[in-house]
């Protein structure tokens, strides 16, 4: 058994991201860029397959620019056995990027898809349900736990109201909560060894993929800063001042 | 409590830019370590220091490390994270890969060892103790005992110590009295007390191999009557499996000042039957095959200094952003974050630009080390090797003085809050206090300097770092950037000082040496300042390129300031240093002993 993982180059999580002065975006510009920590998880999740005898080969994608390859390298370290990178400068739109993933799979046949359920950059969310949809397989998002046997993938989901279980057969495509697994250290052997992996490079011309942004980024703004609190005097100015004054009771 | 993050951009900016990374991974068997490859390795070991070990740094100073029935235990999460590093393969870095190393070159290590220390220097010590055995196990040791030994040491499996110290032999060796006895079959019985036996003993691993100077029993007197052996805690068997407890055991730890997480063990060699051990390399070598390792060692205590410094520096500029205190000196309405104080500022600059100045250093040396280890041509591995040799004293000497500065410093940015234990400060200051007195005080170091590494070849070999620093110099003269010139004045006035000092020592240390020696200690910081401040000087020539070629990031524009700051409050010592040397000495002696 196959498994595809996608993998997205974004923002270091550590780093405190800052609004460009003219609204247009976030600002890139000498910034650390790292594996996207729910794709991690995902690399970490199939690695683990695979140690286990479920699966055969583990193969990470991954769309967008040239410096795209360290985020490959990173997941091969891990322990991807190889690695596609659909190259492209184009800004990538989580549609853009499920038709490059089917086009993907339509080369691969693997039998599972394992993701991030979002990317901690741009918070969409939807690349794993639209790639699905265009693919035709069954779904199984925000994983806490996943078992493989028989053709068919049992799957834990974090749900509002607690955890749900749910089974879905094969091929599927399987999005990771954050309680999944806990990523390893890559080893020093194995990041050594990630250097010689085979990386294959395409471009989305080569897939048939047309790219081009869908939607237009209106403006981006810094989040409201929070003022200052007030001391109320009673329960009774409290309800009325979130009753009238924040309305949110 | 510990929070500590690699300064990556400054690592790889110190490889690539001033160590030369790309020419040394052109030297045979460093093929490998191309940029790319050592940017992953960086990134990757900074996610273990900083998640791995800096985490258990402070619950492992207050827990300390304890001592029961002759068994060491070490504080919580150290074992278990012990086994994550060897688990991740780290222990051989830079080992020899014919025993199951990875044979990286040791400029690399150089900046992975500056995170384990940073993170966790008690930690780091247990690898770098393990390293050096393995070095002396590698140069001087027989096929038989590489074979039995180096492939579980280089994997970590087993680790190494060093036990040198005696009570009556500390700087001195001469002193030792362990004894060695052979026993007819190839093997010796060894009887003795070492102290000050970094990791003599811990929970970390099944085996723990003593290298252990001793005296066989027709040795001649002094230094040249020791001898080098190899005791392992277990023994083991010819097919590898471990066999009988050996009679090596450690008999107490000691309360100590700082790196209380590593345990210092008083050991007692052959207490009982005697312990049996092997000759390494030839009897009455010992010492000879422990100056080999010398620059190693010194070199990894060296990096302890600058590590420190980081970790100080990083702890003291998250707090003086958060603290609120005080309103700006020249008015403000509410009050600040005491970074905006200008007597913050210059404790965190100092802080930074002799952090960057340790570093550059260390990685240069570390770099000229691994061409003097590897080139093809003979004469350049010389005159490689005579750079190292002269430069390690400062590596060691005044990285580790400047590290104790430093995190002085770090306590004093806290204000109150550094003195007390819980904020973390204290730590750093604690644990950098040995630094300048193992593998050789100071003192030492300064002595090694002016007399076998100046006086000894008449200066030849500081002529040829003097010319180095003439011609960054020279290339300083010639541009218009106003902070380049003032780094490049700065620098005239330290190359000035500096030859004038070595110009004193060349001539004075047959005559006179012990005034001369008086001055060893300023020469030692003289000599730090200026290197310092030329590596400083490099990095700043190449930043200012970098933005004259369109480099935006601030890194480059900070390492221009950076260089520019050291110039004008460190690098300006330099001319009152050279008069300390120069002049100070008589007045140092005049003083009768009895008069103390």
């Amino acid at each position: 058994m196959k498994i595809l993982v996608p993998v997205k180059r974004v923002v270091d999580y550590n780093v405190k991201v800052r609004v460009k002065s003219d609204g247009t975006g976030v600002d890139l510009a000498n910034v650390k860029m790292s594996m996207n920590p729910f794709d991690e998880i995902a690399i970490e999740e199939a690695v683990r397959l695979r140690e286990a005898g479920v699966a055969t080969e583990v193969v990470a994608v991954s769309c967008g620019v040239t410096a795209c390859q360290e985020t490959l390298r990173t997941a091969m370290a891990i322990g991807a056995d190889r690695s596609i990178l659909v190259e492209t400068d184009v800004e990538l739109q989580p549609l853009a990027v499920a038709k490059l993933l089917k086009a993907v799979a339509d080369k691969e046949a693997p039998q599972v898809f394992i993701l991030g359920k979002q990317a901690i950059d741009d918070d969409a969310n939807q690349t794993g349900q639209m790639l699905a949809a265009l693919l035709g397989w069954s779904q199984a998002t925000f994983a806490s736990k996943v078992v493989i046997a028989d053709g068919k993938a049992t799957v834990t989901r974090e749900i509002d109201g607690g955890l749900e279980t749910i089974e879905v057969s094969l091929p599927t495509v399987i999005t990771t909560d954050l309680r999944l697994n806990e990523p390893r250290y890559a080893t020093l052997p194995n990041i050594m060894k990630a250097k010689k992996k085979p990386m294959d490079i395409l471009k989305p011309a080569d897939l048939g993929v047309d790219v081009t942004p869908r939607l237009t980024t209106v403006k981006v703004s810094e989040p409201p800063k929070r003022s200052a609190g007030v001391k109320v005097a009673d329960v009774a100015t409290l309800v009325e001042k979130l009753k009238n004054e924040a309305k949110v009771i | 409590m510990s929070t500590y993050n690699a300064p990556l951009k400054d690592m790889l900016f110190v490889l690539n830019e001033i160590a030369d990374l790309a020419e040394i991974a052109k030297l045979p068997g460093y093929e490998e370590a191309t940029p790319d490859l050592v940017e992953a390795v960086l990134e990757e070991a900074n996610k273990f220091a900083s998640g791995v070990l800096a985490p258990i740094n402070w619950s492992g100073d207050r827990e300390g490390a304890k001592w029961k029935d002759k068994a060491v235990t070490t504080p919580a999460g150290f074992a278990a994270a012990y086994q994550q590093f060897v688990d991740g393969g780290w222990n051989g870095l830079s080992c020899d890969p014919e025993h199951g190393g990875q044979g990286m070159p040791k400029v690399l290590a150089a900046a992975v060892n500056e995170m384990w220390r940073s993170a966790n220097i008690a930690f780091a010590l247990c690898p770098m103790l393990t390293n050096g055995a393995i070095e002396a196990l590698e140069l001087c040791g027989s096929p038989e005992q590489k074979s039995q030994y180096l492939p579980n040491m280089i994997a970590g499996k087993w680790t190494g110590t060093m036990n040198l110290t005696e009570p009556q032999a500390g700087s001195d060796l001469a002193a030792i009295r362990t004894r060695a006895v052979p026993q007819g079959d190839g093997t010796y019985k060894v009887f003795g007390q070492k102290i000050f036996i970094t990791y003599g003993d811990h929970d970390f691993t099944e085996n723990t191999i003593h290298l252990v100077l001793a005296r066989t029993p027709d040795a001649p007197e002094g230094v040249k009557g020791i001898s080098l052996f190899v005791v392992p805690k277990f023994l083991v068997n010819d097919d590898g499996s471990l066999g009988a407890r050996n009679d090596a055991y450690c008999v107490s730890i000691e309360h100590k000042l700082g790196i209380h997480a590593s345990p210092t063990c008083v050991m007692a060699f052959g207490d009982g039957e005697g312990a049996i051990g092997t000759l390494v390399g030839k009897e009455n070598e010992g010492l000879k095959y422990m100056f080999i390792m010398m620059n190693a060692a010194r070199f990894g205590v060296g990096l302890e200094g600058l590590s420190l410094g980081e970790a100080a520096y990083q702890k003291a500029a998250t707090f003086a952003r958060e603290r609120i205190q005080g309103r700006a000196i020249e008015g403000s309405a509410a009050s600040v974050a005491i970074i905006q104080h200008p007597d913050v500022r210059r404790m965190l600059m100092d802080m930074r630009s002799r952090t960057e100045a340790m570093r550059a250093l260390a990685y240069w040396v570390a770099g000229v080390n691994d061409i003097a280890a590897r080139h093809a041509d003979a004469a350049t591995r010389q005159s490689n090797q005579a750079l190292v040799d002269l430069l390690i004293p400062i590596v060691k000497g005044w990285s580790t003085e400047t590290g104790n500065a430093l995190t002085y410093t770090g306590v004093q940015v806290h204000g109150g809050m550094g003195f007390i234990e819980e904020t973390g400060a204290a730590q750093f200051m604690r644990d950098a206090r040995i630094t300048t007195i193992y593998e050789g005080t100071t003192g030492i170091q300064a002595n090694d300097l002016i007399g076998r590494k100046i006086a000894r070849d008449g200066g030849a070999t500081i002529a040829v770092l003097l010319a180095a620093m003439s011609v960054t110099n020279d290339e300083l003269k010639s541009q218009s950037n106003a902070d380049l010139r003032v780094i490049g004045n700065a620098l005239a006035g330290g190359i000035e000082a500096l030859q004038a000092a070595v110009n004193y020592i060349v001539a004075n240390y047959g005559k006179d040496v012990r005034t001369v020696a008086l001055g060893a200690v300023p020469f030692l910081h003289l000599l730090g300042t200026v290197a310092g401040g030329w590596v400083l000087a490099r990095s700043a020539l190449v930043a200012a390129a970098k933005i004259t070629a369109g480099e935006t990031d601030p890194f480059f524009a900070a390492k221009i300031i950076t260089a520019r700051y050291f110039a004008e409050h460190s690098m300006v010592a330099a001319p009152g240093l050279a008069q300390e040397i120069v002049a100070g000495g008589a007045s140092g002696l005049a003083l009768a002993e009895d008069l103390f």
